[in-house]
């Protein structure tokens, strides 16, 4: 059975006049025990998808169940069978941190005792600071304290919603490894981020943009899915390297990505790389380098998004 | 009922960190109490007075000591004319200008009545109403002496007065803080109710916490009165604390029954934290609150009859008053305090004020939802 189902769920925001759609026709199912990433840029319809899941808002169309009840009508059975951790920090800043966990423990009818094991892992880093006000605690353990909030009742499905924004690199991938653990505990994940990087850590992944869902899969097959050939090229002179390749009539497209810059060509011939090679040559450029490289979700990213920006 | 026991642990543990809150229950109440009456005073002093004497009589003489003897007025510079005293006013120097016409004496000596001129400086309604009236008792009664010394015994028959005497019923002083402090307490605590029951649910939205509430299974109704019950704990602490200070500072004992006063609170608790509720419930933001707040607790504390009478008003701010829970307060107070009425007198105060907070809070609870 699905943990989670969405059917053709729509959200506009706005006025009659000026609407906004955020979330379009987005149908997916998570399974159960999975954990499935929703990655897309800011303003993708993530919060939005999660708020429509998490009952706090109701869609203007489609329908959506969470751990076997629909969000509509059997909200009361979902709020008490998911844990919500969302973007913004929002626990009480003037609680301690025990205070804290106490009460979302208390309003779900149960104790910390009671589900120690399913936040000992986490809890464990936070505890020497359980007499601080969650208003001090740094980035990082602002993050462990909310996951464990929303654990404290032992949920069948939690949603991050954009955890690991703003979180040092080391926190990062700490976060991800907890979550790891709780997978292994048989808990639904579904989890929201920009950063590409974490999406190969899913079981599957759901790309998102303009409130639209692009794929559905795992991150290799999304990755397979890349339809051409993908290079890599750099030099001294990345400036004028971008500008000499984009303006080769052969090249589909081209972006920098971090260090150096992948490109694409129209057409699979397989001497387009040495004419292009010829043709850079003419000016040569030092330590020029091009190969052809594995495409990552990022590269697929851009490629099935590219017709939004044109 | 175990729910709403965490949520109001967890409330009140918030108001007690919040140095603020606390500063706005006790200290703020004290202060204003002990300021606020003696600025706010309707009683009016430090009246200038300017002579214009163009008789320069033993009488005219008597007449200005007479006055200047009173507590209420004070001398301003001395004019030679009327002009002169004019320019007194117009630079804020005198109140009011009283000429004294030549041949003062000699007319009230021999015709027994003459005329004197009185101008006032009337920017100031209160103090220019209040002046003339004590200036006009002075001289009346000045008037009264020299006809008894002036009359033969046995022709008093010819001025008869009626002489009206006033008693002053539930103030015999007139005391005027004896009428403005019970008044200003109403005033007080509904500011500072207001305010933070406006407050309290906006506070979570903005910080975000309604969103990690929203997704628990918790009640509405028992997150509402978890955020009700401390308030008007809060209510009843700063109304103890108003009662206390003016009993030690202005030494006012209320002449009816304080369980009485403290029963009709009780109500009027519910009432004003249900309109502050459903200011929080149409807020996004604190501000949005706050400024929302301020506008009605202006507008009603100035209709309330707690500064100028209702009776006086318009009509439309008399439809205005009645549906003010604050106004009814505010007379219940009055009541109570000065006159000491009971049960029977309050019922009707209590059944408006009662109705409003029923209407207010359904209003609120419906309007307050866990999803938008």
């Amino acid at each position: 059975m699905a943990a989670i189902t969405l059917d053709n769920i729509v959200k506009t925001y706005g006025e009659k006049d000026k609407k906004v759609l955020a979330v379009d026709r987005a149908s997916f199912s998570v399974e159960e025990g999975e954990m499935f990433g929703l990655i897309g840029p800011d303003g993708a319809g993530k919060t939005t998808l999660f708020r429509i899941l998490t009952t706090l808002l109701l869609p203007d169309s489609g329908t959506a169940s969470v751990a076997g009840y629909d969000t509509a009508k059997d909200y009361t059975k979902i709020r008490n069978s998911v844990g919500y951790m969302p973007g913004r920090f929002s626990l009480y800043q003037d609680l301690t941190v025990e205070e804290n966990l106490q009460f979302f423990a208390t309003i779900f009818n149960t104790t910390i005792e009671e589900n120690y094991h399913l936040i000992k892992d986490i809890y464990v880093q936070i505890e020497p600071f359980k007499d601080r006000r969650a208003g001090k605690l740094s980035g990082g353990m602002k993050q462990k304290l909310a996951l464990c909030c929303a654990l404290i009742h032992k949920p069948t499905v939690l949603f991050l919603d954009e955890p690991t924004t703003g979180v040092d690199v080391v926190s990062r991938v700490e976060f991800w490894d907890m979550l790891k653990r709780l997978k292994a505990q048989g808990i639904t994940i579904l989890v929201s981020t920009p950063y590409m990087d974490e999406a190969v850590l899913c079981d599957r992944i759901a790309l998102i943009q303009n409130g639209k869902i692009l794929s559905v899969d795992t991150p290799e097959n999304t990755v397979r899915k890349y339809p051409t050939k993908l290079y890599a090229a750099r030099s001294d002179d990345m400036h004028r390297l971008l500008k000499e390749i984009r303006s080769y009539p052969d090249i589909a497209s081209c972006f920098t990505f971090g260090e150096s810059m992948h490109f694409t060509f129209r057409s699979d011939d397989p001497h387009n790389i040495e004419k292009l090679k010829a043709k850079l040559n003419k000016a040569p450029h030092e330590y020029l380098e091009i190969k052809e490289i594995q495409p990552g979700i990022e590269d697929y990213f851009i490629q099935i998004s590219e017709p939004a920006h044109e | 009922m175990r729910t709403l026991k965490f949520l109001l642990q967890k409330e009140f543990k918030q108001i007690f960190r919040s140095k603020s809150i606390i500063f706005s229950i006790v200290f703020a109440p004290i202060i204003q109490l002990i300021l606020m009456p003696l600025a706010a005073n309707y009683d009016v002093k430090n009246i200038y007075v300017a002579f214009v004497d163009h008789d320069h009589s033993t009488y005219s003489q008597k007449l200005i000591n007479r006055v200047y003897s009173s507590i209420y007025f004070k001398a301003a510079p001395y004019s030679a004319s009327y002009d002169d005293a004019m320019h007194l006013i117009e630079q804020n120097k005198a109140d009011i200008i009283v000429e004294i016409p030549q041949g003062f004496e000699d007319n009230l000596v021999r015709e027994s009545h003459d005329k004197l001129y009185l101008a006032v400086n009337a920017i100031n309604g209160t103090k220019a109403g209040v002046g003339s009236g004590y200036l006009g008792a002075i001289i009346r009664d000045f008037n009264q002496d020299i006809q008894m010394q002036w009359k033969q015994p046995g022709h008093f028959a010819e001025a008869q007065t009626i002489d009206v005497v006033t008693n002053n019923w539930y103030n015999p002083y007139m005391s005027y803080f004896l009428f403005m402090v019970p008044g200003l307490m109403v005033s007080l605590l509904t500011g500072i109710g207001a305010f933070s029951a406006s407050l309290n649910i906006v506070r979570e939205k903005e910080i975000g916490t309604i969103e990690q509430i929203n997704v628990t299974p918790i009640r509405k109704y028992h997150f509402l009165l978890g955020k009700l019950i401390p308030y008007w704990c809060l209510g009843m602490i700063v109304f103890t604390i108003g009662m206390l200070v003016s009993r030690l500072v202005y030494g006012i004992v209320p002449v009816g029954s304080i369980p009485l006063l403290y029963g009709f609170l009780a109500v009027y608790l519910l009432t004003l934290l249900g309109a502050g509720l459903l200011i929080s419930t149409y807020s996004d933001t604190q501000q949005q609150a706050v400024s929302v707040a301020f506008f009605f607790v202006l507008i009603f504390n100035f209709i309330s009859g707690i500064f100028t009478p209702i009776d006086s008003m318009p009509e439309w701010a008399k439809a205005l008053a009645y549906i003010s829970p604050i106004s009814h307060f505010a007379q219940v107070m009055r009541m109570v305090v000065l006159k000491g009425s009971t049960w029977p007198d309050v019922l009707p105060h209590l059944g408006a004020v009662f109705a409003l907070g029923v209407v207010l809070n359904t209003w609120a609870v419906l309007n307050y939802r866990k999803t938008t």
